[in-house]
């Protein structure tokens, strides 16, 4: 019962907006999946005591590549991704290589990654002759006589996105589930643990941490392409910079960074606490969902520093060994 | 184009100037580090908050400039001892990098607060000064203001550590953490009295950038990410290394600027960080 659980939670997200959930609860779903995919991705190096402020720089060169390869060069996204991926793919190395080399963690690692998310937001807006700098910039619309152009990688129906986004979500979890389940989690642990003595029983320290900075890199730079594609504009503010690498560090955090599901709790909960406290008060507090939204996050790091789903797994690990007894 | 020309003469005397205020603002957060071993991620929300509230005693409640920027020192003194009772201290034994998110966690709330409590709107306290012109080059008089208050700060906090009792205490703290309980010095008082200096340092900035810059809440945003690549590439804690630090990134941000637009010259500055933190991952002047 307990293994067929899950099928039947996904099977009942498959299918639920086929019986017509209606537009708004299908954006919130996607919106969901979609940043629970990217939680996901900071997570698979986040919970191995690599907490970078930097995943604002993949996700931005993920958006920007993808629309300013169509917009100025006619690229389909299909050409520009891959050249997304491998960009990031040397910006995470550059980054990475060096810090793991020279033993560059907690506080520092913290700091030199927040560098990189900023020089990656400032250089967008300080190329605003092609990238239109803090106005964003919209994909030229390929739908004028389609309502989807797979070309393009533009859909005007929600159903199309969701199914997209779904399938990014599942490999998502899926690599997650790799990572988890490989040798090199066990190691990384011992690493963020102790490293000078994970290196001594012969664990490759430098190599490890880059593989898993590699894969969370790409992970994030795909879904910066997608929410670009989706939501079709994007602005530096909202895809890179010390904001948005917060952002994703909090979602990771108020979710629970060490459960395969934290991520995308985090991402459902911090994006219903906006939607419902804007229901709620309607826009004319429209703070007043990051005010509480912050306040949560400073008592859970201080009193749930495992994250809701990781905080009730706990509890509800605590409880079966008595209720078994009884 | 000439390269010396009186107009980089003019960028990079004022990024001296710029260098003065960065050094301040830096010396705070470089203090609270050395003494507590944690970073304030929500620093340049407690200046925001300083300069909020000098714009509320002086323009709405219209109290005197002086007498509104010291109770604006004071109140971010208190909150940045409020910051360190209620939200690091039930924190100082977990993990470090929980004590780096929760002030994070803090600077959301302040930025969200402040929003919701005083909007968007950009607010100016509407004190202007003539500028000073020598020669071809002219200066502006709040960033003047700003370099000589900055440096008598600093001044003032260094003989404050080298020459009380308890800025001793601070420096012994800030050496041997485990230590000093045992030599009598009680770190709970040491760690409040340094949260408070730390705030009334931000305090201190806040009244500086008040006469240069338009208030609103995104404004830490701004100053938040350079001061803390200073003080990392000075040496996290080490205040003459913050010092140094802040006037080699004025330079890069001003003299960058004026060869190219002003963004370039931020990502100059940052660039070059990430290349020293390879070259030096301990900062430039930090010891291990």
């Amino acid at each position: 019962m307990t293994r067929a659980l899950p099928w039947i939670g996904l099977a009942a997200l498959a299918v639920a907006p086929l019986i017509g959930i209606g537009n708004y609860p299908l954006h919130m779903l996607i919106q969901v999946l979609l940043w629970g995919f990217v939680y996901t991705g900071w997570s698979i190096m986040g919970r191995l005591g690599m907490v970078s402020f930097g995943h604002g720089a993949f996700l931005g060169i993920g958006a920007y590549v993808v629309v300013m390869g169509w917009n100025q060069f006619g690229l389909t996204p299909w050409i520009g991704l891959p050249i997304a991926l491998a960009l990031t793919a040397v910006i995470a190395f550059l980054i990475g290589y060096p810090c793991f080399r020279f033993k560059i963690v907690g506080h520092y690692f913290a700091l030199v990654t927040l560098a990189l998310s900023e020089v990656t937001r400032l250089l967008i807006v300080a190329l605003r002759d092609q990238t239109g700098g803090s106005l964003g910039v919209t994909p030229k619309t390929a739908l004028t006589e389609s309502s989807y152009s797979l070309l393009a990688l533009q859909f005007s129906d929600k159903l199309v996105w969701f199914y997209v986004v779904l399938l990014v979500w599942l490999a998502g979890l899926w690599v997650w589930n790799k990572v988890d389940r490989s040798m090199a989690r066990l190691a990384l642990e011992a690493i963020s643990q102790e490293e000078d003595a994970a290196a001594s029983i012969g664990i490759n320290v430098t190599r490890l941490k880059l593989g898993v900075t590699l894969i969370s890199a790409l992970m994030t730079c795909v879904g910066g392409a997608l929410y670009a594609q989706y939501q079709a504009y994007v602005n530096p503010d909202t895809v890179s910079g010390i904001g948005i690498s917060l952002q994703m560090v909090f979602g990771v955090i108020a979710g629970g960074m060490y459960v395969r599901l934290g991520p995308t709790v985090g991402a459902a909960f911090t994006l219903l606490l906006a939607e419902g406290l804007r229901l709620m008060f309607g826009n004319s507090l429209h703070a007043l969902d990051s005010t509480i939204y912050g306040l949560m996050l400073v008592l859970f790091i201080i009193y749930m520093p495992k994250g809701i789903l990781g905080g009730a797994l706990a509890a509800m690990q605590r409880r079966k060994p008595a209720s078994a007894g009884a | 184009m000439q390269i010396f020309d009186i107009f980089l003469l003019e960028s990079v005397l004022n990024g001296l100037l710029l260098g003065g205020l960065l050094a301040l603002l830096s010396l705070g957060l470089n203090l609270v580090f050395g003494v507590i071993d944690v970073i304030w991620i929500c620093y340049a929300e407690l200046i925001m908050i300083g300069m909020y509230a000098i714009y509320y005693f002086y323009v709405v409640f219209g109290w005197p400039l002086p007498l509104a920027m010291a109770a604006g020192v004071l109140l971010v003194a208190a909150a940045g001892a409020a910051l360190h009772q209620f939200v690091i201290r039930p924190v100082l034994a977990a993990e470090p990098i929980n004590q780096l998110l929760v002030t994070g966690g803090v600077l959301f709330f302040l930025q969200a607060a402040a929003t919701l409590a005083f909007g968007i709107e950009f607010k100016n306290i509407g004190v202007t000064f003539p500028p000073i012109v020598i020669g071809e080059i002219s200066f502006s008089m709040p960033r003047l203001i700003a370099f000589g208050v900055a440096l008598a700060g600093m001044l003032a906090m260094y003989l404050f550590l080298t020459r009380t009792y308890l800025g001793t205490a601070i420096r012994a703290i800030s050496q041997d953490r485990a230590i000093m309980p045992l030599m009598g010095v009680n770190p709970d008082r040491i760690f409040i009295i340094t949260s408070a200096l730390g705030g009334g340092l931000a305090g201190l900035a806040s009244c500086l950038l008040v006469l240069q810059y338009d208030i609103h809440p995104a404004i830490g945003l701004s100053f938040g990410p350079i001061t803390f690549l200073i003080c990392v590439l000075g040496g996290l804690g080490n205040m003459v290394g913050g010092f140094i630090a802040a006037f080699i990134f004025a330079q890069f941000i001003s003299v960058g600027g004026f060869f190219l637009a002003v963004e370039w010259g931020y990502v100059i500055a940052f660039l070059f960080f990430i290349a020293v933190m390879f070259w030096r991952p301990q900062g430039i002047w930090g010891s291990k």
